[in-house]
């Protein structure tokens, strides 16, 4: 989504209705898995956040010009890769084998074989993570995420079709929404 | 979406819990609970050279720039990171095959993107700025000055700049062809080369022989 994003493509920078904003905050709290506390201290009640708009609906949320969640349409919303890695276990966990990793970093979505391999990782089936879900994806032997996705069919699926695109990549390490520090 | 929709409560349950026992914060030892402190953020540790975390640098396009300055300034994770069990430990699942090839796609991407960046230097290097005398009517005139945006210069910081120096207005505009440049309000061009020359502020880093003085003069009447 993220593979390019060139400055043409911002429409304009608005600060956002404190009455969004409590309603964004809300869902954030029930989408990740984040104590109200620790978002405050990524994103203060008092800083007010500025709303992004891209093209094609895309929003991006920023704190001090820092971008800190995105948004699709009303889709889910989806921490940046930076925040991502300050708090890696706000989203539900997928890895993915070695091989995979420099397709996820050429932008390729995640197949199934790739997250069900040796190498890879799903979670269990206790906690298995149902269709369009917004996930962090690690990489085998590597310590940080490296991307956010969006699983397009169950975990349990994936392990049952294992074919197919598993996790679909929003955003990725070393895109242009990796490359902008600030907006 | 059953599941989904059950965490969704839970989440809710839990912060209405957390809002109803304001009181509790302080005094909370029970593990469970969430915990009334922020969670502390994990400290990531992030290239200098190619922006990833220093594990992802070998799958970059500048491999061998960024082993140095880890090296440099971060002795301890070039250990963790390049030493050789750590690199057999890399191995692990992968055939020998397959490592082979990755290596070499990274050498040819590594070769890639220096050629690229060579190709972009050179091209700012060599990228023309010009000086514009406008005339606005017989004595008064503007100085339009474009190309500098090339040079990685903020355009807005150099009229400010200007404006300063000179004491008079100057600002960034669009010219015709749609490109920003910025304009200055009385003759001003000899003094804005010499600036250019000694790299006066923020206007540093333009080779003076790619500046280009031209004269532009109104067409009006035959007089002239």
């Amino acid at each position: 989504m993220f593979k390019k994003l060139p400055s043409t493509d911002i429409a304009g920078q608005t600060p956002v209705k404190s009455s969004v904003q409590r309603s964004i905050r809300a869902s954030v709290l029930s989408q990740w898995k984040i104590e109200p506390e620790t978002l405050e201290a990524i994103w203060p009640k008092k800083e007010g956040l500025v709303h992004v708009k891209c093209r094609e609906h895309l929003s991006i949320y920023t704190v001090k010009g820092e971008p800190l969640l995105f948004q699709h349409f009303d889709g889910p919303l989806y921490p940046t890769l930076r925040v991502l890695h300050k708090y890696p276990y706000i989203l539900p966990m997928v890895k993915v084998d070695r091989g995979a990793i420099r397709f996820l970093l050429a932008g390729a979505h995640m197949m199934c074989p790739g997250l069900t391999s040796k190498g890879g990782y799903l979670p269990p089936p206790e906690e298995a993570v149902p269709a369009e879900t917004p996930v962090a994806i690690f990489a085998e032997g590597k310590e940080h995420a490296i991307g956010v996705g969006i699983t397009k069919m169950g975990t349990e699926e994936m392990r049952k079709i294992n074919k197919d695109v598993g996790v679909e990549t929003i955003t990725y390490l070393g895109d242009d929404l990796w490359a902008v520090q600030s907006l | 979406m059953p599941a989904k929709k059950n965490r969704d409560k839970k989440a809710a349950a839990a912060a209405a819990a957390e809002a109803e026992t304001p009181a509790a914060e302080s005094t909370t030892t029970e593990p469970q609970q969430p915990a009334a402190e922020p969670r502390p953020p994990v400290q990531v540790l992030y290239c200098g050279v190619c922006t990833f975390p220093p594990e992802y640098c070998e799958f970059g396009s500048s491999l061998k720039r960024c082993k140095t300055w880890l090296e440099e300034n971060h002795p301890s994770m070039f250990e963790k990171y390049y030493s050789d069990e750590a690199l057999q430990n890399k191995l692990g699942t992968l055939s020998v095959e397959a490592q082979q090839k990755l290596e070499k796609d990274t050498a040819k991407k590594e070769a890639k993107a220096e050629a690229k960046a060579d190709a972009a230097l050179k091209k700012k290097m060599a990228s023309p700025i010009t000086i514009k005398r406008i005339e606005r009517n017989k004595r008064k005139h503007v100085t339009a000055i474009h190309g500098l945006e090339a040079f990685d210069i903020d355009l807005k910081k150099a009229a400010k700049q200007f404006a300063s120096k000179f004491a008079t207005g100057a600002s960034v505009t669009k010219n015709p062809q749609g490109q920003d440049e910025i304009v200055i309000q009385g003759d001003v061009s000899d003094e804005v080369l010499e600036m250019i020359e000694e790299g006066v502020g923020i206007l540093k880093g333009i080779p003076a022989d790619n500046v280009e003085i031209k004269e532009d003069k109104k067409k009006k009447g035959g007089d002239d």
